[in-house]
């Protein structure tokens, strides 16, 4: 069984502009101990797809299944259980810390609202910054009085404060400086090992999703476009777009990079509000025949032992 | 000015912030050359001091609090820091371009692209109106914006991130200037953007042979752009190399830090990145001697009472660092 499956998910914003489908029927699934990697350029619907596995956003249809039980129906006192086992971390860990509230108290928190008892907590909370490698005394001070890489060391700790399954990490490293970024990443993978914890790592980072994803999905305008193995994706990628985005990626070698040919994609996402008919990536994409104007494409195994959705592959 | 003059050369330059904090030293005592057609990088972590370094060549510091208070920077041989700032005016977008990190911050809100380009030429070169308006056209189609007749009379805001960041790159390069500085310039952008700009800024600088110092953080960006690398901490230069010399044997341990807490696909896999501990320092309290001192593996005795000074290791080589220098 998966720990996570996702089916067909869908979710829209009503904006001034018109409806925006963020996540427009995606399916996947994250087995137990796994790191799936979701990557993306900006406004595909990487953060919105999260959310909705958190029910943080209102979702339009689709099967939501954790641990084999389908969260889209369930009520309040459901869900509190379903949010015990999957947790989430943010980008700017500042924004989701409250200013006003010890260090102490956010780890705490979810702690309290399951009804843990006072000294139990306490100890808890000890544990907890002892595992993300934050001093004892941080209990007592503010988030504004650390770094980011100790701020996401804190948000860290809290998402792990009632033993979670799966931590969906939203960009968590890509405010932060190369050196603490490798701090984070590496916390990240120790607790991994230490807990078992399973991930779905979000970032527009290729070269960090290669070093820390078991499997990668690839997401342009709420659709998945490839979904596979690291290596299958990272060695043979099927799809124009993963493709194209592989290219564009920068190589920290300056061997490797000249090396490489690289074909620039050109031109631009096109608006969420008006994408493309047919296949979403028509309008950029070197591949593109009449039959992607009018058909979308659906995701299906393809050569290299992933799946992706592409007409031509 | 003489011809055989570099297009940028830069000495000791000194940059200080006077605040109610104290006297902090952001810039500290930076020299650099930059040859005709070479790309220099200059990379370090937030707050190492390459804004400021750019801002100082520049001339544009925001002061108070910051001010130059030593060095020479040499714009086509002639030293620019006790220029007035009408002559600054001049020389700014003619013989030295700029590219910032955010674009929209970069561009005036109010004002058409057409007129923002057409401002640029006709403060800088002969050109009528109309002849400036024919120019901004062209420009904007050598930096390859898609639709460009119809973008003449866009507002930024119309303007998706990386076609502002194309139209502040034609503004830069509008009066051919010699030396062209780029902050961050694709950090805010998408990578196949990222991209799309990297390959644009490369050929434009073929073809004219600018200078270019590149600013980033991003030691993907430096390997895929670079010549040069200048490796920055705590606003003094830790290391200089080429950049394949710089990346196939790194000598400051900041930069060996940097390169293995960088992780590289298609490289041999680690286990581990090899992080760097604790942070960058904020300048006001940097310790006494070697400022990486508190994070170093190799750090000595002598390091944390003494600063170590520029080196040459080997030929086209710099590094500050006790235990490089002592092999
Ligand atoms: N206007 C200012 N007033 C006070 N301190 C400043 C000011 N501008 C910069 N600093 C300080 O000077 C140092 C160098 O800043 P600078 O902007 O050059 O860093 P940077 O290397 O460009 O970093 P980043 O990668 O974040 O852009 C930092 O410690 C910064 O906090
Ligand atoms: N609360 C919201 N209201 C309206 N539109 C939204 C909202 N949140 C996200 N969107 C839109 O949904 C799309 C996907 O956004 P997001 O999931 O944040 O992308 P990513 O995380 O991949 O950058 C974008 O077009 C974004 O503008
Ligand atoms: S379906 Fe067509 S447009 Fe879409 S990726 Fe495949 S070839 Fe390109
Ligand atoms: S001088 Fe000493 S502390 Fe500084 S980088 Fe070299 S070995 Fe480390
Ligand atoms: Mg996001
Ligand atoms: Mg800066």
């Amino acid at each position: 069984m998966s720990l996570l499956s996702l089916r067909d998910v869908r979710v829209q914003f009503n904006t001034a502009g018109g409806v925006v489908r963020a996540v427009n029927g995606v399916s996947l699934d994250l087995a137990v101990g796994e790191t799936l990697g979701l990557v993306g350029e900006s406004g595909c619907g990487k953060s919105t797809l999260g959310k909705a596995i958190m029910k943080l956003v209102p979702v339009a249809g689709g099967e939501i299944v954790v641990e084999g039980v389908d969260i889209a129906p369930l009520n309040r006192e459901q869900l509190t259980e379903m949010r015990r086992k999957v947790q989430m971390i943010f980008q700017d860990p500042y924004g989701s810390l409250n200013p006003r509230s010890t260090v102490g108290r956010s780890v705490a928190q979810p702690l309290v609202l399951a009804g843990w008892k006072a000294d139990a907590t306490a100890e808890r909370v000890e544990t907890l910054l002892r595992w993300v490698g934050l001093p004892s005394d941080a209990k007592q001070r503010y988030p504004h009085e650390f770094s980011g890489g100790q701020r996401q060391r804190i948000g860290i700790a809290r998402a792990l404060a009632l033993s979670p399954k799966l931590i969906i990490c939203d960009e968590p490293v890509s405010a932060l400086d190369v050196s603490v970024r490798a701090q984070v990443i590496n916390l990240l993978e120790d607790l991994k090992s230490q807990f078992g914890v399973s991930y779905l790592f979000i970032s527009h980072d290729l070269s960090v999703v290669e070093h820390i994803a078991d499997r990668v999905a690839v997401m342009y305008l709420g659709m998945l476009f490839e979904i596979g193995g690291r290596d299958q994706i990272w060695k043979s990628p099927q799809h124009p777009y993963t493709k194209a985005l592989l290219a564009a990626a920068p190589i920290a070698n300056p061997k490797l990079a000249r090396a490489r040919q690289r074909t620039v994609l050109q031109g631009e996402l096109p608006s969420p509000l008006n994408p493309p008919p047919g296949c979403p990536f028509n309008s950029r994409c070197p591949m593109a025949q009449d039959r992607c104007r009018v058909e979308k494409p659906v995701l299906r195994p393809v050569s290299n032992g992933a799946q992706a959705a592409c007409h031509f592959v | 000015m003489g011809g055989s003059a570099l297009p940028l050369e830069i000495t000791d330059l000194r940059t200080t912030l006077f605040t109610r904090r104290g006297e902090m030293k952001a810039v500290d005592g930076l020299s650099l050359t930059v040859g005709a057609g070479e790309t220099v990088a200059l990379v370090g972590e937030s707050g190492c001091g390459k804004s400021l370094s750019a801002l100082s060549i520049m001339r544009l510091l925001p002061d108070p609090p910051a001010r130059i208070v030593g060095g020479q920077v040499k714009l086509n041989g002639r030293d620019i820091v006790p220029l007035p700032e009408e002559t600054m005016l001049g020389i700014r977008g003619k013989e030295i371009g700029m590219i910032f990190q955010d674009p929209l911050s970069s561009l005036n809100p109010v004002a058409t692209v057409e007129k923002q380009i057409v401002e640029v030429l006709m403060t800088h070169t002969e050109l009528g109106r109309g002849q400036a308006r024919v120019r901004a056209h062209e420009l904007l189609e050598l930096v390859g914006m898609p639709d460009a007749a119809r973008r003449l009379d866009a507002y930024p805001h119309q303007l998706s991130g990386g076609m502002c960041q194309r139209v502040i790159i034609a503004m830069a390069i509008a009066c051919s200037p010699s030396v062209l500085i780029a902050d961050e310039p694709t950090t805010a952008l998408d990578v196949t953007v990222q991209a799309q700009v990297l390959a644009l800024l490369k050929k434009l600088q073929a073809d004219a042979g600018m200078a270019m110092i590149f600013i980033t953080h991003d030691l993907g960006v430096v390997a895929e752009t670079a010549d040069r690398v200048v490796v920055m901490y705590a606003g003094r230069k830790v290391e200089e190399a080429s950049v394949d010399e710089l990346f196939e044997s790194p000598l400051h341990p900041y930069t060996v830090g940097l390169i293995g807490a960088t992780p590289t696909p298609g490289a041999a896999r680690a286990e581990r990145l090899a992080d760097i501990p604790g942070m960058v320092p904020p300048l006001n309290a940097l310790p006494q001697g070697c400022a990486f001192a508190p994070r170093c593996k190799r750090v000595m005795d002598r390091c944390l009472t003494e600063k170590p000074n520029l080196t040459v290791p080997g030929a086209g080589r710099l590094v500050a660092c006790f235990a490089a220098e002592g092999g």
